[in-house]
């Protein structure tokens, strides 16, 4: 094992589970459940950056799937047990970071240890208490819902956990839900999350781990949009992608999502191209999701309409505005919501390629009419284009 | 690029049409002597303003309109790196082509360019209002024109005065001036046009830079007017449609091959007629350079059949005004959104300042076209009829209209052989000389207009910079590319320009001439190798518009986004695949046609 290796570290310096609840910033923090539609900056660090972003569009009117965090607090609530705190130390302890195999079968003990730790029955009730009220709020007793991990790392605002934890769908019930989110407690060490910490000499216990628990959306299709034309730059335009079913099929790359290009200003589809879509994911009748094979006609029709589009544009650009700058945005067209009212927003996040680059000044110097013309008649825009 | 359109020299015409040539001057024909210039040359057939074989009188509009263009870039204001547009007859047909600067040449005419175009952009809103004074006023030394039949005998004022030049010399006078008049309301047709086009394309590059895949039609919409005299005869229909239904004599434009026009009503109608016609119903139904374009003053019965459509829309209570408030908050709305996309405060301040002089200069490109091709034009044909009227009246011309098949400056004998015989009082020559000639050449153009003029020919250019061709007629590098590569592509699908947005699918029927635009039905796509200005009443009737020829400032693209129709312009071959009948879609967006 070599020295720098975090995980002794870990172990070394933080020898109790203390050290979990050592690394809160604001002690005042108690609640275990923050509703995404009253979530305010200080309660960042125990909600997670998704379900911080998630908070945050939903204060800034984007239509976000309702639903609610459990914060960092009631995950803190497992650790208080030294006999859980032992029993992963000791198995961390014997992780070769060289032996893929074998750390694979160590992360599933570390999480079966975890998720057999009986959740405290404060937390089993705020968070019961708190799906019948979003069922309520739906108009339903049953709700479906989406439970995923939102990972919080103390001083590591940058940090990427993206894709590292674990999401579960269409889940239905309070005993289920408190389930799933023990399995999102324990997702914080997946094989995958472990070896990713020790790569970037990040401590576990930096990371702590709130859960999200949102309505399910039952999508017609779904798909990314970015406010910039990804080609070029140019901010005056929205490209959407799209496909058929839920957004996995567009995000893994399973399809070639139809693809458009909104124009901002003109508020008009200004390029579109209609795939061969495949396969899409959706949910079956017995509540799973899988992929299945598009048939007929449905496979090269479009997945969005032209007023679909608008929206979806709207939204990105609402976004857009509301961050101030360029936003890659993952959208749902759902099912069970009436047409026009029926766009929601995922997830956005900032565009990272043209959004790196410093915003091109187009004019040279100060501006001379004539200078402008003689140069524009003798190297017209029209030769350009086609070198 | 490997790939060539064929020699002018290669081409087979209609058989049976030997001696087409004498039908026009020889300077316009393609000829051994000028072969190798010729030959290396790309030209192209402009289907947008000639797209029927020309008559010989006909043929002198291309002559003096594309001299007039030509002298404005290379004579007055040395457009640096573009001189004229060279013009071709070939079997009835006009073909033009672009004339670059050698590029050693350029750099020593920016200064004069900068000095020459410099004082028009400097006085441009002086200059445009005398401009209309002067346009005016050749309109009326035209009206002044006196065509009628010589006289028995002399006015004794004539006499009295001691004049001495009688009514025959006069005659040719006023014949001479006609062709000088045409010459001169052509100048003015050209005098802003290169520079209003250039102040464009430089606010047009530089949002192309800006935003590189902005749509033109967004550029076109910053820039475009609000209230335009091209839509003014539009405007007046809508008027006098609403003045019928308040006077309650709608019901008299039922037949509008028969109004009757009673009463007080009738009268009060007249008289909103009289004041709306003049000038506004000297517009033509086609494009103003055919002697057979129908003029609406001349022809009630179009305009009728407009105001009929629009009773019945009002009637159906539908609000037929142009919502110019609403325009105008778009067009803000629109600059607005753009300005504010920009990367910086430079480029903010470079953006203003190119559209304010977009904005300066686009009064004159929206209304030139109404001035000269409508106004101007319309006088001009009624008094070559009223001439050829008179010829025949007096026995020179078997018709009327042989008139048209005689060149403009054969016309000079007849008038010759009018005023000398006519002094001498002896037996004119004219007709029997005219007859077997014009009767040779009606046969010849009948055959010249049923034959299929090629899109291009000669070898495609490197690069086209001459504004005109980019702006007016859409001839871009890149078309010329597609012209050439069109047998490989999908034999269902066009290309154009993405001139008016929106996707409709509909039926399409083909109108290849004015007279067959009121055979449009609800909800068809208009496909056309060109639209007329003056077909605007029936664009609330059509789904879409598809034409084979026309940039962004073509007069149809202009008249489809006023009119909110989707629209591609320049596919090239709309007319040839698609027929009426067959499904289409347009995607007036992305300039996209298909065949379903």
């Amino acid at each position: 094992m070599c020295e720098a290796c975090p995980i002794v570290d870990w172990e070394k310096e933080l020898p109790t589970v203390k050290s979990f609840t050592a690394r809160r910033v604001d002690a005042t923090m108690t609640e275990h459940i923050v509703w995404f539609d009253r979530y305010n900056e200080g309660h960042k660090p125990f909600v997670g950056g998704k379900n911080a972003s998630l908070g945050e569009m939903m204060m800034a009117e984007l239509p976000v799937p309702p639903g609610f965090a459990v914060t960092t607090v009631a995950y803190d609530q497992i650790w208080q047990n030294q006999a859980l705190v032992d029993g992963v130390n000791d198995l961390l302890r014997t992780i070769d970071h060289d032996d893929f195999a074998a750390n694979v079968k160590t992360a599933n003990k570390i999480r079966a240890l975890i998720e057999a730790e009986p959740v405290p029955e404060a937390v089993v009730a705020d968070i019961g208490e708190a799906y019948n009220a979003l069922c309520r709020h739906c108009g339903t007793d049953s709700l479906p819902v989406a439970v995923r991990s939102s990972a919080t790392a103390e001083d590591l605002p940058d940090a990427s956990f993206a894709g590292q934890q674990d999401t579960f769908l269409w889940i239905v019930g309070a005993d289920a839900v408190v389930e799933n989110v023990r399995k999102c407690w324990s997702s914080i060490f997946t094989d995958r999350a472990i070896a990713y910490r020790h790569s970037m000499g990040y401590l576990h216990q930096t990371i702590g781990m709130s859960v999200g628990v949102q309505k399910m959306v039952d999508p017609i299709s779904s798909g990314v949009a970015f406010t910039l034309n990804p080609i070029n730059g140019d901010r005056s335009q929205v490209a959407i992608d799209a496909s058929w079913g839920l957004g996995e099929a567009v995000v893994s790359g399973e399809v070639t999502p139809d693809n458009f290009l909104v124009d901002k200003v003109l508020r008009e589809v200004i390029h579109r191209e209609i795939s061969d879509k495949g396969i899409e994911y959706r949910l079956t009748e017995s509540g799973h999701v899988q992929k299945m094979p598009i048939e007929g006609d449905r496979r090269t029709s479009p997945a969005v309409t032209d007023d679909d589009l608008a929206a979806i544009a709207i939204l990105a650009r609402r976004a857009e505005k509301h961050y101030g700058c360029p936003q890659d945005v993952e959208w749902a067209l759902d099912k069970h919501l009436p047409t026009g009212d029926n766009v929601l927003m995922l997830q956005s996040r900032p565009e990272t390629v043209w959004s790196q680059k410093p915003k091109k000044s187009v004019s040279s110097g100060g501006y001379d009419a004539m200078s402008s013309i003689v140069s524009t008649l003798v190297s017209p825009l029209h030769d350009k284009k086609t070198e | 690029m490997s790939k060539s359109f064929p020699s002018p020299f290669e081409i087979e015409g209609p058989s049976g049409v030997e001696g087409w040539e004498e039908l026009y001057p020889y300077s316009t024909s393609f000829s051994d002597h000028r072969k190798e210039y010729e030959d290396n040359r790309f030209w192209f057939w402009d289907s947008m303003h000639w797209g029927k074989a020309l008559t010989p009188w006909d043929a002198t509009f291309m002559e003096v309109a594309l001299a007039a263009l030509s002298q404005m870039n290379s004579r007055h204001y040395r457009i640096p790196p573009a001189d004229g547009v060279d013009f071709r007859v070939l079997y009835g047909y006009a073909f033009l082509s672009p004339v670059g600067v050698d590029p050693s040449q350029i750099e020593a005419r920016v200064p004069q360019f900068m000095e020459r175009a410099g004082h028009y952009f400097g006085n441009w809103d002086n200059l445009y209002d005398n401009w209309l004074d002067k346009v005016k006023s050749t309109i009326d030394e035209f009206e002044a024109l006196d065509f009628s039949p010589l006289p028995e005998m002399e006015e004794l004022e004539v006499i009295t005065s001691g004049s001495a030049v009688g009514s025959g010399t006069k005659l040719i006078s006023e014949y001479n001036k006609f062709k000088d008049l045409i010459l001169q309301a052509w100048s003015y047709h050209f005098e802003f046009l290169n520079l209003g086009y250039a102040a464009y394309l430089d606010f047009f590059g530089f949002c192309k830079e800006a935003f590189p895949s902005i749509p033109d039609l967004g550029i076109a919409k910053m820039v475009a007017g609000v209230e335009v005299d091209l839509f003014r005869p539009n405007e007046e229909l809508k008027g006098l449609a609403q003045k019928a239904v308040d006077l309650g004599i709608a019901r008299a434009f039922d037949d509008p091959n028969n109004v009757v026009l009673e009463g007080a009503a009738g009268l009060e109608f007249q008289a909103a007629w009289d004041v709306a016609k003049d000038p506004w119903f000297n517009f033509t139904s086609g494009n103003g350079f055919y002697h057979f374009d129908k003029i609406w003053v001349e022809n009630p019965d179009i305009p009728y059949t407009f105001i009929k459509d629009y009773i019945a829309r009002i009637e159906a209570g539908e609000d037929i005004s142009r919502p110019i408030e609403a325009i105008q908050a778009e067009r803000d709305r629109v600059v607005a959104e753009y300005r504010d996309l920009l990367g910086s405060d430079e480029d903010r301040e470079a953006f203003d300042g190119k559209l304010g002089l977009a904005r300066v200069v686009f009064p004159y490109v929206e209304n030139h076209n109404f001035y000269i091709e409508h106004w101007t034009m319309s006088v001009v044909w009624r008094k070559l009829k009223e001439l050829g009227a008179t010829l025949e009246k007096d026995g020179l011309l078997a018709a009327a209209d042989d008139l048209f098949f005689i060149r403009r400056d054969e016309v000079n004998e007849v008038l010759w052989d009018y005023y000398a015989n006519w002094a001498v009082n002896s037996p004119t020559a004219s007709k029997a000389h005219w007859e077997p000639i014009i009767k040779r050449r009606r046969e010849i153009h009948a055959k010249l207009d049923a034959w299929q003029a090629p899109k291009a020919l000669g070898a495609p250019p490197e690069v086209i910079t001459e504004p005109f061709t980019i702006m007016l007629w859409g001839i871009t590098s890149d078309s010329v590319s597609n012209w050439l590569g069109s047998d490989e592509v999908d034999e269902n699908e066009l290309t154009g320009m993405a001139a008016s947005p929106g996707q409709v699918e509909g039926l399409a029927r083909i109108i290849r001439s004015p007279e067959e635009v009121n055979d449009l039905e609800q909800g068809e796509i208009l496909v056309a190798p060109i639209t007329a200005p003056s077909w605007a009443p029936v664009f609330p009737k059509i789904q879409a518009c598809v034409t084979d020829i026309g940039g962004m400032m073509s007069h149809a693209a202009i008249v489809c986004r006023e009119y909110g129709v989707p629209a591609v312009t320049g596919t090239g071959f709309g007319t040839d695949k698609i027929k009426t009948g067959d499904r289409i879609r347009v995607d007036g967006s992305t300039g996209k046609v298909t065949i379903l």
